[in-house]
């Protein structure tokens, strides 16, 4: 990359040995840090973690279908058969197109396609397709709703709660080849591309054109633009630019029987009638599959500074949020949440230096981005100096450079990727009204703590209770990071934690998506009116319910 | 036994995480509207600095930071300050006038008469104009002993002792003060510069001046012909599937 290829030649001039511990290592390590939080939802380069460690134990991974027993094979849908697989390699116009494990066996070549990267589902579908446009894509759903073949839509496949994996047999169509952007706009900021363009790409693409994707995340060097669309992603960037629900303007799906919903408008404003694309956004693959969006990018910022701070308790959060909105207004693009825990776990196992001398039980990390750099400079300092002094916040630092702006947000974004360190890691994303916000993590982490299950050394199967989030759209990441999946955790955790969440009328699940793992739950945040809405939609859409089954609807 | 009078000379470059670009005209990179930080190996040299005080095994008097450039070189030398030097002395030169590694080791000779300094601790180059001279040619016109590319730094009394990374292995150098020293990167991990001391860095004594203050001018004694940017890499080929490669290595000759 770019980035570091200046500091790579004066290193290799300077002709030193490559066994550095010096802090232009840490510096060049820092602009990848995003890049390896990717990384590890890759797992279908078993290769690139190289040689001996490389060999992908997915084999161990449990079946979902194991995990869930509750899961039965819907006997409507057909068995895949030669004849099945016979129609879709003459359909497809490349042979890579097509891995085949009906008659042959190409279990390796399927596996990536099969589990997902938290390594917590597998599916038994034996026959990837990748159709490499929309008409093809017509084709195969059009013979799969005819023949009751039921399908599982997969994007980057980095998805938390299982929905784009299959549970049984479903086949997998992948929309990897269907990566092309069409056009962009340069006056009014509207992208139009494929589904299966990856979100780096995109927002590459665009920053060479002064433009920003409204989306970000730390999955984005392997997740596709119509996997975020079709879930709704949220990430880091929703509080400057909004959900999609507002930056997507229009969609160009297949539905089940073979349509083409052709409904890519370029157009900000568009009063005529049901607004159908919004149908799609969220559904999870249940309706039917997108194949290309039309979004509206801003244009990118050029000044961008970042602060980290620590405070004492979480009403002086509360408060340097409520500031930060007040003095830095328009130039606010982030607000992110981090508790003392998290820190500390991303210093223990990174062995980084903290970027604060104390410890505090509470971190939170202010990104601005703006046109002017002076203008942000001096907001920036006003706001400083006033929640230093009014003691909002007891100490902090500012970015001083691009390097150390990565360097800090690798505080919070390096938090998913630790977590994992010890075993496995209960997740809740949930929408909380915002004073309530952290009281979740210490009602659970007394919970745990009461019935004997946190506690350091291995007797004990919880790690500890954390809490991060988005502050500024009121989502936090309730995570149990645990040394082994416990079933007596999981009773102490759920429904509990639904329970506390529906109580204040919180949602369940706020930016990650239902899939498999939250469909029992989907009650506690929509009740039996939205429940049977949806349902008509669904039967609407997809009558013969071949999109996406066994998943939340 | 006198204390150390430190001076760090730092300089405002393009910030290294963003690539630079060539003007239309092809005579120098653009600068306008891009990210600008303090050079790296500058940020090693005041990390040294302040670290050479907290340790106190020789007293230091005073780290003044020194900065030869436009106006926002300030920006530079508050960041200095607020890592922990004492002052900063800005003079100031316009980008067009930009000065070479001669005539910023002429500057700093003088400032070192100036402030009476007997340590020098500067970058061991910089990283827009790769130069690598500066610390070498003062050291020349001070006639001062010279630890270049160090990675670790003690001082006794007036005795200092270096080591080096040279090719193949390490090299420890002793000598005494006055002297001057070029950071590596294994020296030190620079810290961040906290809010309390951010701020208070706004409140330290920052002198400006100009070359003429100094007794000299902008001498230029190399003309850039031409700024290029490096062949850009040949756009690869995507292949469907195995058989795919296997074809287009055997019609490249590689099988």
């Amino acid at each position: 990359m770019a980035t570091s290829a200046r500091f790579v030649s004066s290193l290799r001039r300077s002709a030193l040995s490559s066994r550095v511990v010096s802090r232009t290592q840490c510096l060049r390590l820092a602009p990848q840090v995003r890049r390896i939080t990717s990384a590890t939802s890759e797992p279908h380069q078993p290769d690139s973690k190289g040689g001996l460690d490389g060999p992908a134990p997915a084999k161990t991974i449990k079946f979902t279908s194991e995990s869930y027993p509750e899961l039965k094979r819907d006997p409507k849908y057909a068995q895949l058969t030669e004849e099945h697989v016979k129609y879709f390699k003459e359909l497809l116009s490349s042979e890579s197109a097509c891995i085949d494990g009906v008659t042959k066996d190409a279990s390796e070549d399927i596996e990536p396609f099969n589990s997902d990267w938290m390594r917590k589902f597998r599916g038994h579908t034996q026959l990837v397709l990748k159709p490499s446009n929309k008409e093809e894509l017509s084709k195969i759903l059009k013979y799969c709703n005819d023949n009751m073949i039921a399908v599982v839509p997969q994007g980057g496949n980095s998805g938390l709660v299982g929905g784009s994996v299959p549970v049984f047999d479903e086949i997998v169509i992948n929309l990897q080849k269907m990566n092309k952007i069409r056009s962009f706009d340069e006056v009014s900021g509207i992208l139009v591309a494929d589904a299966g363009v990856i979100l780096e790409n995109a927002d590459n693409y665009l920053a060479e054109r002064n433009h920003i994707f409204p989306l970000d995340l730390g999955a984005k060097g392997s997740c596709q633009i119509g996997g975020n669309v079709a879930t709704n992603a949220g990430g880091l960037r929703l509080l400057r630019y909004g959900s999609l629900h507002g930056n997507v303007l229009g969609i160009e799906a297949v539905l089940p029987d073979g349509t083409i919903v052709n409904d890519l408008c370029t157009l900000r404003k568009n009063n005529t009638g049901y607004d159908l694309k919004q149908l799609f956004i969220g559904a999870e693959g249940t309706i039917g599959i997108i194949t290309a969006v039309s979004i509206q990018c801003a244009a990118r910022s050029q000044a961008v500074n970042v602060a980290y701070f620590g405070l004492e308790s979480f009403e002086k959060v509360q408060e340097a949020y409520r500031t930060a909105k007040g003095q830095l207004a328009e130039i606010l693009s982030a607000f992110e949440l981090m508790d003392g825990r998290t820190q500390k776990l991303v210093n223990k196992v990174t062995g980084k230096k903290m970027p604060l001398e104390g410890e505090y039980p509470f971190y939170c990390l202010v990104e601005t981005s703006g046109s002017n750099t002076d203008h942000d400079a001096e907001k920036l300092q006003a706001f400083l100096e006033h929640v230093m002094e009014t003691e909002i916040v007891l100490d902090g630092t500012l970015a001083d450079n691009q390097t150390q702006i990565q360097e800090l947000w690798s505080w919070r974004e390096g938090i998913t990727e630790v977590l994992g360190h010890e075993g496995g890691v209960y997740k809740y994303d949930l929408s909380i009204p915002i004073s309530e916000l952290y009281d979740i993590v210490n009602d659970t982490r007394d919970r745990l703590t009461e019935a004997g299950l946190v506690g350091d050394g291995p007797d004990y199967p919880v790690v500890d209770v954390v809490g991060y989030g988005h502050m500024g759209d009121a989502n936090l990441h309730l995570n149990i990071p645990t040394r082994r999946f416990d079933k007596a955790v999981e009773k102490k955790l759920e429904p509990f934690v639904y329970e506390w969440v529906q109580k204040r009328n919180g949602s369940i699940s706020a930016e990650h998506g239902l899939g498999v793992t939250k469909k029992p739950y989907v009650s506690y945040s929509k009740n039996e009116t939205m429940m049977k809405l949806m349902k008509q939609i669904k039967d609407l859409y997809d009558p013969k319910g071949i999109m996406n089954p066994y998943k939340y609807i | 036994m006198p204390g150390l009078r430190i001076l760090v000379p730092v300089k405002r470059v393009i910030d290294y995480a963003v690539k630079p670009r060539v003007n239309r005209a092809q005579t120098a990179v653009e600068t306008a509207n891009v990210k600008h930080s303090m050079n790296p190996f500058d940020e090693l040299s005041i990390e040294e600095a302040v670290r050479l005080r907290e340790k106190k095994s020789t007293p230091v008097e005073e780290i003044v930071a020194f900065s030869a450039g436009p106006p926002k070189a300030q920006d530079i030398l508050r960041t200095a300050m607020a890592m922990g030097a004492d002052r900063g002395i800005h003079v100031v030169v316009e980008e067009k006038d930009a000065l070479e590694p001669l005539g910023v080791a002429k500057l700093l000779r003088k400032v070192v008469d100036e402030q009476k300094s007997n340590l020098v601790i500067l970058g061991k180059q910089s990283i827009d104009d790769d130069a690598g001279q500066t610390g070498q040619m003062l050291a020349g016109l001070l006639n001062w002993p010279q630890a270049t590319q160090a990675s670790k730094v003690s001082i006794e009394g007036d005795s200092v002792t270096i080591i080096r990374e040279v090719d193949g292995g390490v090299e420890t150098l002793k000598t005494k003060l006055p002297m001057v020293i070029t950071t590596d990167l294994r020296l030190n991990e620079p810290r961040y510069a906290s809010l309390p001391n951010i701020m208070k860095a706004k409140k330290k004594k920052l002198d400006k001046k100009t070359l003429g203050d100094y007794g000299l001018d902008s001498e230029v004694r190399l003309k850039t012909v031409k700024v290029t940017e490096p062949p850009t890499r040949k756009a690869g080929v995507k292949v469907e599937d195995v058989d795919g490669m296997i074809g287009k290595l055997k019609e490249l000759g590689a099988l």
